[in-house]
């Protein structure tokens, strides 16, 4: 099993280059070249989520993903630290939740994940979200 | 490679050419584009996307933003795009429901309905 990690600061700027590092290890990992946009999209979409939850929370820790490199399937983990996320409404100082622009965004974005990927799950824990994406790489050539 | 906008008039549409990649990082650039035509006066617009490399729930979410202000002013918004990984995130969103897509900016242009 091979990892490769990324942690980056919650920037907007940095989203593109985890979509370019995770495209190149899955393909890598040999993930079907049809696949790869999909991918690039999904792990774009994880981490927007991140930076999103983190610059709303005003946290200041970076987010992590991770690219894991297993036998049959390639994996793409990317955690936030918002305590209860994701999924946790963005809630307003006065206990109401945000409706703005970015909730609704938010909201896509996890539709276009589970539009794109068969296998993902998300979920939270006390130390932050995490959303946990596979998708299959190419069988090894059948022994004669 | 960064955002790319340009934009002309064809009679009383818009037609405001995106190149490039639209994500969390380049999608306010949009966003301002498309703010500033409404404001200036602009409620028929057409938003070219043959050239754009790149599209995620954030550029639609700013697309889905200027259909909402140019329809106050029962104004228009069309998509030109035929690149089928752009198309799919339309699908998957339901979005295809929402936005007239159009295979070129001349149809876009005299489509009138």
């Amino acid at each position: 099993m091979a990892t490769v990690e990324l942690r980056f600061s919650a920037l907007p700027e940095h989203v593109r280059t985890a979509r370019l590092v995770a495209a190149a290890v899955a393909r890598r990992a040999g993930v079907d070249e049809a696949v790869l946009d999909e991918v690039r999209l999904a792990v774009g979409e994880a981490c927007s989520r991140a930076v999103g939850l983190h610059v709303s929370h005003g946290i200041e820790a970076p987010v992590h993903v991770a690219l894991i490199e297993d036998e049959k399937k390639f994996a793409i983990e990317v955690g936030d630290e918002v305590p209860g996320g994701p999924g946790s409404p963005v809630v307003g100082s006065d206990g109401v939740p945000e409706s703005g622009d970015a909730e609704g965004e938010d909201e896509m974005g996890l539709a276009v994940i589970s539009g794109l990927v068969d296998d993902v799950e998300v979920s939270s824990g006390e130390n932050g979200g995490l959303i946990r994406m596979s998708w299959p790489t190419a069988a090894a050539p059948a022994v004669p | 490679m960064d955002l790319s906008l340009s934009t002309r008039t064809v009679g009383d549409r818009t037609v405001v050419e995106v190149g490039g990649e639209i994500d969390v990082y380049t999608a306010p650039k949009l966003r301002e584009q498309l703010v500033e035509l409404v404001n200036d006066g602009s409620y028929h617009l057409v938003v070219d996307m043959e050239r754009v490399d790149f599209l995620d729930s954030t550029g639609l979410g700013v697309l889905v933003g200027g259909l909402k202000r140019v329809r106050a002013h029962e104004g228009s918004l069309r998509l030109v795009c035929n690149q089928e990984r752009i198309l799919k995130i339309f699908r998957i969103t339901g979005l295809t429901k929402v936005f007239p897509i159009h295979t070129s900016v001349d149809e876009a242009v005299a489509a009138t309905d």
